[in-house]
């Protein structure tokens, strides 16, 4: 795995009786990686915990090589965090704002107003600078925020739900601007979101949390495992009795709502058409027709869904 | 439109200051923000109105020796100066202390300012800078300029040769006042979203220690209970600074110890509430 920019070796953290991250050991390498879970699995408390705002029972965090109880403010001089709820300075215009978050980073007043003006411009506030944050619509505070977090040129981005609230355009500009850094720009960033299409345009690596536990991370292309060995399925006849088959013939399949349903099959396969050959003996054998299979793409929803046990 | 990406991004290799100067940048951004506001920029002017009237009557006490009986200049007259200023200091902590930390909180801003590197009490004190500013502008500054302008007029330094404690007097007798205004009211804008709120909440405590002490004052007969009023309280304090028989029969020292006990608790207040995270238990 490449070098690392953050890791928790053991943090548990807890809120009154209510234990937000249980024994959690993670490795986040360079580049874009997102963290990933439903609400409550504890990304957002693995975020402030490495910013500092929440102090961990137990375990050690490290920052790019620092480690957050013992140097809190180096580690905040290099990081940039968008939060995920609406944040903003009252009572001032867009460049005031952000060169104001300049300064408060250790920029000379000079520079943080120079820099503020060129981030504006970056994330697409250009022509609204100069206008009261309080008046911005959703989208563009969310821009806001983003700016904010990268006037001081931070090495790491922690960004917390940032299409939240976007329109689709917007949700499209915002996922380029971040892919952009990350891929471009050489900006490691870490992508708290539970909206997985985000995360799979953004990132290359993942981390799945789940009841404030880390339930699986790597790559996504890993994780996703080899294209072409799930197959989507939909039969006319008795579906539990060829599910029953399937599995007996060593086949992974299970019910789904819908009405196709995905069936895995494990290992290698010996020739073009052996895993189609395979469903439909089984199928035969079950006394179900075939009516539709296809290679599936497996995709970050799958590796999500099995994370967290819902496949 | 072009993909605003295109609009690129620079890397930064300018210097970074790492001083824990960043106090000083909320403070100075606090102070130009109520300064912009007109009619706060005019009640800062007005404030020194009490400045003047007492200048123009230092310069007649030492130039006109007959109008000495009427114009007269005493230790006492700093003492009171101070007092008159109180007001002052009322409306401008309301004013621009109220909404300094709980405008923060309506905004979220808390997360913004600790995610920078900075110190929780490094914000709190570029806060406490910015009322601090304003107050000190109203108490020890005119204070100070008026001891310096009776040494002018009257062209020598008897009478602070004389009164020599009358340099600490002023000095520590504006603090007294600035210290315990600001804290309390920093204390009490952390604690709401609202700063309508927060300058009730310190109205009322001033008002209400001040009514209290009233009534307990007509039922007992006697002001030993002078200790329940803020407001009272300072004034004892200041009167001993001032080296004058204190107003109330309270204990000088009781009242010190209440006004500390009070400083302690706003900053307990500030330390808890003071948080980049709020958690709800």
């Amino acid at each position: 795995m490449s070098e690392s920019v953050v890791t928790l070796d053991r943090v548990s953290v807890t809120y009154g009786k209510q234990r937000a991250l249980r024994d959690v050991s993670a490795v986040f390498p360079k580049g874009a990686v997102g963290l990933l879970g439903p609400n409550g699995a504890g990304k957002s408390t693995m975020l402030k915990s490495l910013l500092g705002f929440v102090k961990p029972d137990s375990g050690t965090l490290n920052v790019l090589g620092l480690n957050v109880a013992d140097k809190p403010l180096e580690v905040r001089s290099r990081l940039g965090y968008m939060p995920e709820s609406e944040a903003h300075i009252p009572g001032m215009n867009a460049v005031s704002f952000v060169a104001y978050c300049g300064q408060l980073s250790g920029l000379p007043k000079a520079d943080a107003m120079q820099r503020a003006h060129e981030v504006l411009y970056y994330v697409g506030l250009g022509e609204a600078r100069y206008r009261n944050v309080e008046t911005y619509s959703t989208g563009m505070k969310q821009r806001i925020k983003l700016a904010q977090a990268l006037v001081h040129d931070p090495d790491l981005l922690f960004l917390d739900e940032p299409t939240n609230g976007m329109d689709p355009k917007g949700r499209d500009e915002m996922l380029e601007l971040i892919r952009d850094l990350a891929h471009n720009k050489g900006v490691n960033l870490i992508l708290s979101s539970h909206l997985l299409p985000d995360v799979e345009y953004t990132c290359d690596h993942v981390v799945v949390m789940d009841k404030g536990t880390v339930a699986t991370f790597g790559t996504i292309e890993a994780l996703k495992g080899p294209a072409g060995r799930v197959y989507e399925v939909r039969v006319k006849g008795e579906l539990p009795t060829f599910i029953a088959a399937l599995k007996a013939a060593g086949l992974e399949a299970s019910e789904t709502d819908e009405d196709v349903m995905r069936v895995f099959v494990p290992g290698v396969p010996a020739g073009a058409g052996e895993d189609q050959q395979r469903i439909c003996g089984v199928a035969l054998s079950a006394g179900v027709q075939v009516r539709h299979l296809k290679p599936s793409l497996p995709t970050l929803e799958d590796v999500f869904a099995r994370a967290i046990g819902e496949a | 439109m072009s993909p605003i990406h295109d609009q690129s991004y620079r890397r930064y290799q300018g210097a970074r200051n790492m001083s824990g100067s960043a106090w000083a940048v909320i403070a100075w951004s606090g102070i130009r923000a109520m300064l912009a506001k007109r009619a706060y920029l005019g009640l800062v002017i007005f404030s020194w109105v009490p400045f003047i009237v007492n200048a123009v009557r230092i310069y007649v006490a030492a130039n006109y020796p007959q109008a000495g009986a009427f114009f007269g200049i005493s230790p006492n007259t700093f003492r009171q100066f101070l007092e008159s200023q109180g007001v002052f200091v009322f409306f401008m902590t309301v004013w621009a202390g109220a909404g300094l930390i709980a405008n923060d909180r309506r905004a979220n801003a808390l997360q913004i300012y600790l995610s920078k590197p900075l110190l929780r009490s490094e914000y709190i004190g570029g806060k406490l800078a910015v009322l601090v500013a304003f107050l000190v502008n109203v108490t020890l500054i005119p204070g100070l300029l008026l001891l310096l302008l009776q040494i002018a007029f009257s062209g020598n330094f008897d009478f602070i040769r004389a009164n020599a404690y009358l340099v600490p007097a002023v000095i520590l007798g504006s603090l007294v006042q600035v210290i315990v205004a600001s804290t309390t009211m920093l204390a009490l804008s952390s604690l709401s979203k609202s700063s309508r709120y927060a300058a009730l909440l310190y109205t009322g405590a001033i008002f209400f220690t001040d009514a209290v002490f009233g009534a307990v004052r007509v039922i007992t007969g006697n002001t030993r209970m002078a200790w329940l009023s803020i407001s009272a309280n300072m004034g004892q304090v200041t009167d001993v600074i001032f080296r004058q028989t204190p107003k109330y029969e309270t204990p000088w020292i009781v009242s010190l110890m209440v006004l500390l006990a009070l400083v302690a608790l706003s900053i307990s207040v500030l330390e808890r509430r003071v948080r980049g995270v709020e958690v709800v238990s």
